[in-house]
């Protein structure tokens, strides 16, 4: 199914915004003007912008602690997001989570996770959940290729793949767990392959085309909600600043990052649109204007917000505050 | 109120028995819970509710705990299953990153109301992987709740509050316990508020506090004492987290000394929570210092004769309680 050129003008302010939201907040650490932790997402926009258009309202998706681009793809308003990483009221969770940890179950997002591959197993509760009710919603959850390595990894594969469920493995394979080439973490060569152990299908995609992350995905999803399983999707792509924001990187050779860079997804979706009639130049120059004067708005709305109340400690710890010890 | 006669094991299938019936939002998983295969607690819940209800899984426990969160996430109350202690190891990080933290880290917007029903095997010669009580590792972790029932009835009840209640919960079983016998209410939904300690025995002269099978070693420990002419109170705390630190002070403030018993290791074990809050609190009225009563600081060994050296007893326990009625002068080492 081919995807109609509204769609991928939706894909194209996705990804313009998640880069203008990154190129943002960079700046603002940067030069010292934000204090926050960051783990940036810059280079794996196209997977997340697919995910945004995809994924229902009512579908679910998990990510982790590099969620920025996911969550802007699900909808989580900037403004929380930032509030949420600079420690504001107007967060996410008030300020009480963080960077790595924003969930937004309004938007369909459950879960942020700082822990490399803890989400899988919480998406096959999720999608135990809908399938326990009749519902035919379909819950993603997003990954590195590191997760892979992990036992929780592959007992949440297993599990999914055993009961049939709901369920879309998106690995954004961005060469690195944290500073250690996948080469030197698997034998392996493709993550989807791994999806065999499991039974079910593994698909590898260019996860630096958005037009084909958006095909796979597609299958994957109709699979899923049609109550045909699971689907491992590995996504290639790269990340462009590291691990954290501030690393030095002094373990990616420049030739590597030079070819990434290169094959960065949002000049070569940009000539796309262009290339093929979707979009004029200045259609394209509209919306990278008002993606960042959306984010100086929301990151001034954020700055300006006050920090949570004190009393934010005494709450949400238990249901009832009297059953916390002293 | 009619009650019952039945074993802990009963009890706690009476439990989930009524928690199935009562609430399609609960739903059980973990390994060898369903018939023909359970022979614990679980046993006859699949036939009767069901295995989508009453789910095997794989021998995959962060899974386990991780899917129980999910469908927490969704608005069910699942009870998952870690056959034994030892192996909640492997579910730890869902168990303390995500189900204890996420109502905090999420500003209330998420919550985790998951039970997760774990047994010790100490005591039966299965060795060190097989028989540890860790509850002391999820008392550390704010968030959980951590409840030790002793007697068939607290096993009822609080099994149902866990149930229910809005967040996370480590219910620990002990396998030595489950063949005990005692009345339970016979009404279904009879539950036991979290955070209420239960003076099982009163007494005047020494409180023997504990919970779990230390309860049984500490009730023994008490009929002995008697014997002595020593009147020995026995508190039974029933869930650690809530503790209900009120209850514990008031009977120490009038008996002035306390012991505290458990089969978890006595170094940093519960017990040395709660002799800090007790001297914190009643520094001017104890008249001896807290003494605690746990497992020796090794790995649990297998072997019966090596066993007996390690877990509290009722005769160290009568020991200990002496010292405190020691007079001063003769405490000195």
């Amino acid at each position: 199914m081919a995807t109609d050129s509204g769609s991928q003008r939706r894909l194209y302010e996705l990804m313009v915004l998640m880069k203008a939201a990154d190129d943002r907040l960079s700046k603002g650490i940067a030069t010292g003007e934000l204090l926050c932790v960051y783990w940036p997402s810059r280079g794996q926009e196209a997977i997340a912008a697919a995910l945004g258009l995809c994924l229902r309202p009512d579908d679910q998706l998990l990510t982790t602690y590099r969620g920025l681009h996911d969550l802007i793809g699900k909808g989580v308003p900037l403004l929380e997001i930032f509030g949420e990483m600079l420690g504001r009221q107007v967060g996410a969770s008030r300020g009480k989570g963080g960077t790595m940890h924003i969930a937004r179950p309004e938007s369909g997002v459950m879960l942020s996770t700082g822990i490399v591959g803890a989400g899988p197993p919480v998406a096959v509760g999720l999608a135990l959940a809908a399938k326990r009710r009749g519902l035919d919603r379909v819950t993603a959850v997003s990954f590195g290729d590191g997760a892979t390595n992990t036992g929780s990894f592959h007992e949440a594969a297993n599990m999914a793949a055993l009961w049939d469920l709901p369920v879309v493995l998106v690995c954004q394979n961005n060469q690195y767990a944290e500073m250690t080439p996948t080469e030197h973490t698997m034998k392996v060569e493709r993550v989807a392959d791994r999806a065999l152990a499991y039974g079910m299908p593994g698909v590898r995609v260019d996860g630096n085309d958005p037009l084909a992350v958006v095909a796979s995905l597609r299958q994957a999803l109709e699979r899923a909600r049609s109550g045909g399983g699971p689907t491992l999707l590995e996504c290639l792509t790269f990340r462009f600043r590291g691990h954290y924001f501030g690393d030095p990187m002094a373990y990616i050779p420049k030739e590597q990052l030079a070819a990434a860079q290169a094959a960065d997804p949002l000049p070569r979706f940009r000539s796309h649109l262009t290339g093929t009639g979707v979009c004029t130049e200045g259609e394209l120059d509209d919306i990278e204007a008002a993606a960042s004067a959306r984010v100086e708005d929301a990151l001034a709305a954020a700055l300006a917000a006050a920090p949570p109340s004190i009393d934010e400690l005494d709450s949400d710890v238990y249901g009832d505050p009297t059953h916390c010890p002293a | 109120m009619e009650e019952r006669e039945m074993t802990m094991r009963e009890a706690l299938n009476a439990a989930l028995d009524h928690a199935l019936a009562s609430d399609d939002r609960v739903f059980l998983l973990g390994e060898d819970i369903a018939d023909p295969g359970a022979s614990g607690p679980t046993k006859g819940l699949s036939t009767k509710y069901g295995t989508d209800r009453v789910l095997d899984t794989p021998i995959s426990e962060a899974a386990i705990v991780g899917a129980a969160i999910g469908a927490a996430l969704d608005g069910f109350l699942p009870v998952a299953e870690i056959m034994i202690m030892d192996f909640i190891g492997i579910a730890v990080d869902q168990i303390v990153n995500h189900a204890a933290k996420l109502r905090f880290m999420s500003g209330g917007r998420t919550t985790a109301p998951i039970t997760i029903r774990t047994q010790v095997y100490g005591g039966l010669g299965t060795g060190a992987t097989h028989s540890q009580s860790l509850e002391a590792w999820f008392m550390h972790i704010p968030g959980l709740k951590v409840i030790v029932p002793a007697t068939p009835r607290d096993a009822k009840g609080l099994l149902t509050s866990a149930i229910f209640d809005p967040d996370p919960c480590i219910f620990v079983e002990t396998i030595r316990l489950q063949g005990q016998r005692g009345l339970v209410p016979a009404e279904p939904s009879f539950a036991i508020p979290l955070g209420q300690a239960d003076i099982k025995r009163p007494g005047s002269d020494v409180t023997l506090i504990a919970y779990g099978r230390g309860l049984v070693e500490a009730t023994e420990a008490a009929s002995r004492l008697e014997d002595e002419g020593i009147d020995a109170e026995v508190l039974d705390l029933r869930t650690l987290v809530p503790l209900d630190v009120e209850t514990m002070l008031d009977s120490v403030r009038r008996t002035r000394r306390a012991v505290v018993v458990h089969d978890a290791v006595r170094f940093a074990g519960p017990g040395a929570e709660i002799a800090a809050i007790l001297q914190e609190e009643l520094f001017g009225d104890l008249v001896a210092p807290v003494r605690r009563v746990g497992a020796r600081f090794v790995p649990n060994p297998a072997s019966p004769s090596l066993d007996a050296q390690v877990y509290p007893d009722a005769g160290r326990i009568v020991a200990a309680a002496r010292r405190t009625l020691e007079p001063a002068s003769a405490r000195r080492e």
